[in-house]
């Protein structure tokens, strides 16, 4: 049995034409049988077939009653052990569940699994996981691609039909880069829509939960479940959460559409600026107006950004001391061996570098000349944003420079790694929500990713304008 | 070159991170050349701009700071790798 989206196995539940029971499995069989594409780090029968005990009690206007969902595992679960991909975190059962996930719990979802990340989220092809590289299930048998990342697992599972919605979350394209490689709908909402208690921190400036999906539709169902105040993270924003999925509207008939021309970057494909060309002829014969645009501090994303994630990472990850949950080294003589050999056996090789990095930048002498320094760069970046979005609705990007790449492509350079996030790493320090929509093919009939932004809470109009977008090719 | 490996060392001591010579070598070079490639922020003025840390554009609400006792020290300790009576258990930091 197939089931195409969110709403379509909701009919099928209200008409009686499946039971919660036969939906768990349908779904533990698929997993089982996509196991070699390694995008669970937990998955366990029994858990499923106890949730399905729970959901069947629940009244039948739960908007998400018996829909499989799987979360990324850096999302702190009761019921579910919770690693961040990482050796530190092996083992590790929280005690409490996230807002984001227990929202989903109210309304009657059923957790799949946990998906594979980069280790505390920190990558771009889920291969600096601990427990192994996901498969883009897109990939033919013998060139095994990349799934992007961090939320590589998450994307993956929603294109390989083993849940109908993930959860993600996006510190600088975590969301977007993997659903545009999994040819999947991938949204980061505002910095602050959703809560991040219960996330493993990674940077806390910039982290924000979001969700994947099949389509648009079903991305809004979801978003505007797990957004919400909540008292325990300070920057969670206390603003009205509208019925985003009733209010899809696609009428474009007089938006403002700005085309960034930094975007225009070399190394992009020619593949991926042709759809971006396509995806701007299809809005302007829809109405919408295009107005061709300059971000003049694009190119100082990246660096800004690779100062204050490390910076904030290194603070966040001095947790991990491996005093009160995960991995200790067996074999310390004093407090600080402890310290320094749990730290050095526990994180993988980017989460060091990024720690180290962080260290640095963060040090006496050198605070002012790289942190500093870093966070006024951000302010003007996003202030290119703020006056672009005085006269535009809405701006369109690529997702990606490029499709999903070879996994076992050469990673040695650091740098070349982190373009990867060229396009979506602006947004994520503006805190303005983006989406990722599949928007056609390259030669290879991989996906490729479309990204709309606009202004801080205006994610109503992002999905209306991806809903209309979408449409080209269904 | 910014770093040499007696700063890579310091800064590793700091973050309470113990690194093989291999280990040290290895990121000596993607530390430089990440450090060399972040350098291009100084190309920009930011004379009369202040540092952004928070993003949010909305107020953000205060709570009242009431403690909770949700008495969970028994599942709490049950993640950790050692413990004695009650506590988190360490190596011996007095002799």
């Amino acid at each position: 049995m197939s089931f195409k989206s969110i709403s379509h196995l909701k009919s099928l539940l209200d008409q009686n034409k499946i039971s919660i029971k036969e939906i768990a499995e349908t779904y533990i069989k698929r997993i089982k049988e996509k196991k070699e594409l390694n995008i669970f780090i937990y998955f366990n029968e029994d858990k499923i077939h106890e949730q399905v005990k729970e959901i069947e009690k629940l009244p039948n206007d739960k908007t998400l009653k018996g829909i499989p969902i799987a979360v990324k595992d850096l999302f702190c679960t009761a019921k579910m052990p919770t690693t961040a991909a990482s050796k530190i975190l092996e083992n590790f059962k929280p005690t409490y569940e996230s807002f984001v996930t227990q929202k989903l719990v109210d309304q009657g979802s059923m957790f799949v699994g946990k998906t594979n990340l980069d280790e505390f989220a920190m990558g771009s092809a889920t291969n600096t996981s601990y427990f192994g590289n996901t498969i883009n299930p897109l990939s033919k048998n013998d060139n095994p691609l990349a799934p992007g990342g961090s939320s590589g697992g998450s994307a993956a599972a929603v294109a390989a039909d083993l849940c109908l919605g993930a959860t993600g979350t996006d510190t600088g394209g975590s969301i977007r880069q993997p659903a545009s490689f999994c040819g999947v709908v991938g949204i980061k909402p505002t910095y602050g829509l959703c809560s991040r208690w219960g996330i493993a921190a990674f940077a806390s400036s910039l982290d924000q939960a979001g969700v994947f999906s099949k389509n648009v539709t079903d991305a809004s169902i979801l978003l505007e479940e797990i957004a919400g105040h909540d008292q325990r993270d300070s920057t969670s924003s206390n603003v009205q959460i509208p019925s985003f999925s009733k209010n899809l509207d696609p009428s474009l008939e007089g938006k403002v559409i700005g085309i960034p021309k930094e975007y225009n970057i070399d190394g992009t494909s020619d593949e991926i600026n042709g759809v971006w060309e396509d995806a701007i002829k299809s809005l302007e014969k829809k109405g919408a107006k295009i107005k061709h645009i300059s971000l003049p501090h694009t190119k100082y994303a990246l660096p800004t950004y690779y100062i204050i994630a490390p910076a904030e990472a290194s603070s966040n990850l001095a947790r991990y001391d491996g005093v009160k949950y995960g991995f200790r080294a067996s074999d310390a003589k004093s407090l600080d061996d402890m310290y320094e050999l749990t730290r050095s056996e526990g994180f993988g090789k980017e989460v060091k570098r990024r720690i180290l990095i962080g260290t640095y930048v963060l040090s006496a002498g050198y605070y002012d000349a790289y942190y500093i320094k870093a966070q006024k760069v951000r302010k003007l970046i996003a202030n290119d944003f703020v006056e672009v979005f005085s006269d535009c609705d809405l701006i369109l990007t690529p997702t990606a420079p490029s499709a999903a790449f070879p996994l076992n492509e050469k990673q040695d350079d650091p740098i070349k790694m982190y373009l990867n996030d060229v396009f979506t790493v602006p947004a994520s320090l503006a805190g303005i929500p983006g989406i990722s929509i599949p928007y056609g093919n390259d030669k290879q009939g991989l996906p490729l990713g479309i990204q709309f932004l606009s202004k801080h809470y205006h994610e109503q109009e992002i999905f209306n304008a991806a809903f209309a977008l979408e449409k080209d090719y269904e | 070159m910014k770093l040499d490996t007696n700063t890579i060392n310091k800064i590793a001591k700091l973050a309470r991170i113990r690194l093989s010579e291999e280990e040290a070598k290895d990121l000596l070079k993607d530390m430089n050349s990440i450090l060399d490639w972040v350098e291009q922020l100084n190309e920009v003025n930011t004379d009369s701009v202040k540092p952004l840390a928070n993003i949010s554009s909305s107020i953000l609400p205060q709570r009242k700071d009431e403690a909770k006792d949700i008495n969970s020290s028994d599942e709490i300790l049950k993640n950790s790798p050692d413990k004695l009576e009650g506590y988190f258990a360490v190596p011996k930091v007095v002799e």
